[in-house]
């Protein structure tokens, strides 16, 4: 799989329900459309709370990587 | 021809549905009630609400009855009430950080515990909860006859972004509005 070039790096590790999807949705404003943000959480709940974000918000999860502390690094992409 | 009849029927039916619906519930905005001032439901309201604008949604919270204390000032009196008034004041929380869990409050130890356990997992408290939702632009509207029945002044409430003392028309005429209702 080739390199994702990522626009800004979010560490939501720690952070619990429901500071990661407030935070992302805070810093994928300041992003342009197309451009990735990538966000490592630590909290399980993101791996079904960001792809039902991404769903409402209109935004596009183009990776993710699991990682084996229950969290996972998002690459997301601002769609629009 | 009678299955194109009975379709024809609940196309109808459908349609009659899809242009009630285009009246009402239209806003992506989430209408929500906190009647309860107990610690654990107030908790789950500005996780729904905090986790809502996040989604996109706008979200309008309107405070009544046990809810209202929730919104004291920990510090201060008002002068000037009477007893009853006095009374309330006394008995009823003042502030977020003075309420109390649902459930296994036991005489404030489970409470405490509860508060322990949410620091150590970094999980908000419910005044920061709150202060995060007056961040996001979460309107609140206090409930007028509550704070008349348990004589609150309005000196005595905190300072919220986006605080409004309103009644049930303003709340319903949001609820109408959104695509979401909650009770709490």
């Amino acid at each position: 799989m080739s390199e994702i070039k990522v626009d800004k790096e979010l560490d939501l590790s720690g952070l619990a329900c429901p500071m990661p999807i407030v935070q992302v949705s805070k810093e994928i404003k300041t992003l342009a459309a197309g451009q990735i943000l990538s966000a490592r959480t630590t909290d399980p709940g993101a791996l079904s709370d960001f792809p039902a974000w991404a769903e409402t918000s209109g935004n596009e999860i183009v990776r993710v990587d699991e990682k084996g502390d229950g969290g996972a690094t998002f690459y997301i992409k601002r769609v629009g | 021809m009678d299955n194109l009849n009975h379709l024809a029927e609940q196309v109808q039916a459908l349609r009659k549905e899809l242009d009630q619906a285009g009246q009402t519930g239209q806003e992506d905005k989430l209408s929500m009630i906190l009647f309860s001032g107990d610690l654990d439901k107030a908790l789950a309201a500005f996780i729904i609400a905090t986790g809502a604008v996040a989604m996109g949604l706008e979200v309008v919270i309107f405070l009544t009855f046990w809810g209202t204390p929730l919104f004291r000032k920990s510090e201060g009196r008002a002068l000037g009430k009477d007893l009853m008034s006095k009374m309330f004041g006394w008995m009823l929380p003042k502030g977020a950080d003075k309420a109390s869990l649902s459930q296994m409050h036991m005489a404030g130890a489970g409470t405490q515990m509860l508060k322990t356990l949410m620091t150590k997992k970094n999980v908000a408290s419910l005044a920061e909860m709150i202060t995060l939702a007056g961040q996001l632009g979460v309107k609140v509207y206090i409930c007028e006859m509550s704070m008349n029945l348990m004589g609150f002044r309005r000196e005595e409430m905190i300072a919220y972004p986006e605080l409004q003392y309103a009644g049930v028309a303003t709340f319903l005429a949001e609820a109408k509005k959104s695509k979401i209702q909650l009770f709490i």
